[in-house]
């Protein structure tokens, strides 16, 4: 079965005014056929529904086409037609739980989406009503935190390795101790976080300050990353530039270097927030749940959307709808911070280009 | 690191003699300043261990009676019996969903870079990005609420009526759904952006010329894609796929909200018999832990960093093509 490059060879040049083709009425009435069988048989099968005759009818076109090609086009053409074929369809295919995941968030987050969820907490709320207002605050101080924490060390970490470490001992097991961390289960950050400040605050604490540690240890390899990467486009011509007027090393990383990666910074740290911002478990674990606002980070537990939006499920109260309707609409909300995120992390990039990458 | 300075100066093919002369104390305070940030870096990742060995120290030091499910009266069974079924179920259920989800992933990459028009395919590239953002919370409730009820009506009894006698697909069908399967398949959705987004890039960067080449051979695309491109992506979608596993290691919500978990040994899918996960049991019982709980909890954490530390020690390797 294997294509060798001769057998390629040999056919275009054994053959080459052999191209029969199929028609496109040919393939049309493939189309049709298909579907046509595909109502019959799922009528057969129970009942004309609109999943069943297209999974049934992609199934037999498919089919149909390979045979069809098979006999008119050849072997290698049927194959390709039908790599085509499976290639589109998982393709399709994979779209379906995409597409659900969102519509689904859409559909059920729109039944609390309103102006008392962005202006109520949940304090003293057992069953209907409550709002997310202490969640939004305490998913913004924390992954505002975490970014404080982060940002700075990321890229200094980056200016390290790419301008000073370059080949030392030091940076090469720095980047493979940035590559270990990228790993890190975001749970067993949250666990580290809580085991560094119960040495602080005794067992069982739980703090905003903690889940924010936890989510900078998730946080900080990714800006590294996106930074060194960013560092090394920058061109050694405008370094050299840079030298030769006499600025020291140190100002022209500042001066030249990291404005010209400016741009590609920033669409990393945006990026990079956007993936802690949804992250659950490490806060559920460090920060815990509290029904009321709470700005101190430093003491007492800390309410974030995701973790809202899962207690919203696990423990929704009475009736469970509301408490369903609570999480869902705090996912809903996630999505749009994500959603925007991206988009300013796109927008940041264009406008930021130097002109010299256009 | 004895080397100073000036000495890692002169080494940068960048840096040249140039800025010597003229502000030593500036370039000092700089240097200074990001190798601090790098060293904090290994300062973190050795508290990270280290955090976690000393509290998981009381888990592992204490009599095999006191650990486990019942451990408090004395009736438990120890650390390795509890960490062994979450163990496998992690692997297992990681395993399922990377099963499922590579095929795909490769598919649709190959069909976002060599299927789909050239517009198209920007924006299909932005999307699965995008995808693989969206919070796990948001994948996991998805699951309880629309696949979970789904497979189970629809697609877990035809399985298990016509295909019971493969041991996977045995026994009595769990009506909620909360099972092994719709576990697998929400870790598969959630991965496969990732896998198919280090895919596509790597089935992009094929070399032009190899591509044409074949064409001009008169190759159909196809046998195209099968003699250039995936061969010259083989490497990448292996690393694509170990992330992916590593990320699926390391789940925690989804697996929480969905698996309706027992502690058994158990390979069949679609049962009430589910082996739970280490980092969903971490969620599920952490709240409601005190004294020795946390502690095994924790040790059991300090298992999963050293899988998912394995997984990327291959990946990386697989990205330099140094395995199979």
């Amino acid at each position: 079965m294997s294509v060798s490059t001769v057998e390629i060879a040999n056919a275009a040049t054994t053959s080459p005014f052999d191209n029969r083709t199929l028609t496109a009425s040919g393939r049309a009435m493939i189309v049709a056929a298909s579907l046509v069988v595909g109502v019959a048989l799922s009528a057969v099968l129970g009942g004309v529904a609109i999943v069943r005759v297209v999974a049934i009818a992609a199934v037999l076109h498919t089919a149909a086409l390979y045979l069809a090609s098979l006999r008119i086009e050849g072997r290698r053409r049927a194959i390709d037609r039908l790599m085509t074929s499976v290639v589109t369809g998982s393709f399709v295919l994979v779209l379906i739980p995409l597409v659900s995941v969102i519509w689904t968030s859409i559909d059920r987050g729109a039944a609390r989406f309103d102006g008392a969820f962005f202006t109520e907490t949940m304090r003293g709320v057992a069953g209907a009503g409550g709002g997310a207002k202490h969640a939004i605050i305490g998913t913004l101080i924390i992954t505002g935190l975490a970014a404080v924490l982060s940002v700075p060390v990321g890229i200094l970490v980056a200016v390290y390795l790419v301008e000073y470490g370059q080949r030392n001992r030091l940076s090469s097991m720095i980047t493979t101790m940035v590559d270990v961390m990228t790993g890190i289960p975001s749970i067993v950050a949250g666990l580290f976080a809580y085991s560094l400040f119960v040495i602080f605050q005794g067992p069982g604490a739980r703090s905003g300050i903690a889940g924010a540690v936890a989510l900078s240890v998730l946080m900080t390899p990714v800006i590294v990353r996106a930074t060194e990467e960013m560092l090394r486009l920058v061109s050694n011509d405008l370094r050299e530039a840079s030298f030769a007027l006499g600025v020291p090393k140190w100002k022209t990383i500042v001066k030249v270097v990291l404005p010209t990666a400016v741009g590609g910074i920033l669409t990393g740290i945006t990026l990079a927030i956007a993936r802690v911002i949804g992250e659950t478990a490490p806060l559920l674990i460090a920060s815990g749940l509290a029904q009321d606002t709470n700005l101190n980070p430093l003491s007492g537990r800390m309410t974030t959307l995701p973790v809202m939006s899962y207690y919203g499920y696990v423990a929704p109260g009475f009736p469970p709808e509301a408490g369903y309707d609570r999480g869902w609409a705090a996912a809903l909300t996630l999505i749009i911070i994500v959603l925007v995120l991206f988009t300013a992390a796109r927008v940041i990039a264009k406008v930021l280009q130097p002109k010299g990458f256009r | 690191m004895s080397t100073d300075t000036i000495d890692d100066t002169d080494r940068t093919p960048t840096g040249g003699f140039a800025a010597e002369p003229v502000s030593k104390v500036g370039d000092r305070v700089f240097s200074g300043l990001s190798r601090g940030a790098g060293i904090i870096i290994l300062v973190t990742l050795a508290g990270v261990a280290m955090f976690l060995v000393w509290n998981a120290m009381p888990a592992l030091t204490a009599s095999s009676k006191e650990i486990g499910p019942g451990g408090d009266e004395g009736n438990g069974k120890g650390f390795l019996s509890y960490v062994g079924t979450l163990a496998f179920g992690t692997v297992w259920a990681a395993l399922l969903a990377l099963l499922i989800a590579v095929p795909f992933g490769v598919a649709i990459a190959l069909y976002i870079s060599h299927y789909a028009p050239k517009r198209l395919s920007r924006t299909l590239g932005y999307v699965i990005d995008l995808l693989a953002a969206i919070p796990s919370v948001v994948y996991g409730l998805w699951g309880i609420f629309v696949l979970a009820p789904t497979m189970a009506d629809h697609v877990y009894p035809w399985f298990s009526d016509h295909l019971g006698f493969v041991p996977m697909f045995s026994g009595k069908v769990l009506a909620s759904g909360r099972s092994m399967a719709t576990v697998a398949l929400v870790l598969a959705v959630m991965i496969l952006p990732i896998i198919t987004a280090i895919s596509r890039e790597v089935f992009l960067q094929t070399p032009r010329l190899n591509e044409e080449a074949a064409l001009a051979l008169g190759a159909t695309r196809w046998e195209m894609i099968r003699i250039a491109v995936l061969p010259y992506g083989k490497s990448g979608v292996i690393s694509g796929a170990m992330l992916g596993l590593g990320r699926a290691l390391g789940e925690t919500m989804a697996v929480a909200l969905i698996l309706a978990p027992a502690n058994v040994y158990s390979l069949k899918l679609f049962t009430s018999q589910n082996p739970n996960t280490i980092a969903a049991n971490i969620a599920l019982q952490f709240p409601e832990s005190t004294g020795l709980e946390v502690n095994t909890l924790i040790a059991t954490g300090l298992v999963l960093f050293a899988i998912t530390l394995f997984v990327n020690l291959m990946s990386r390797r697989a990205a330099r093509g140094n395995i199979f």
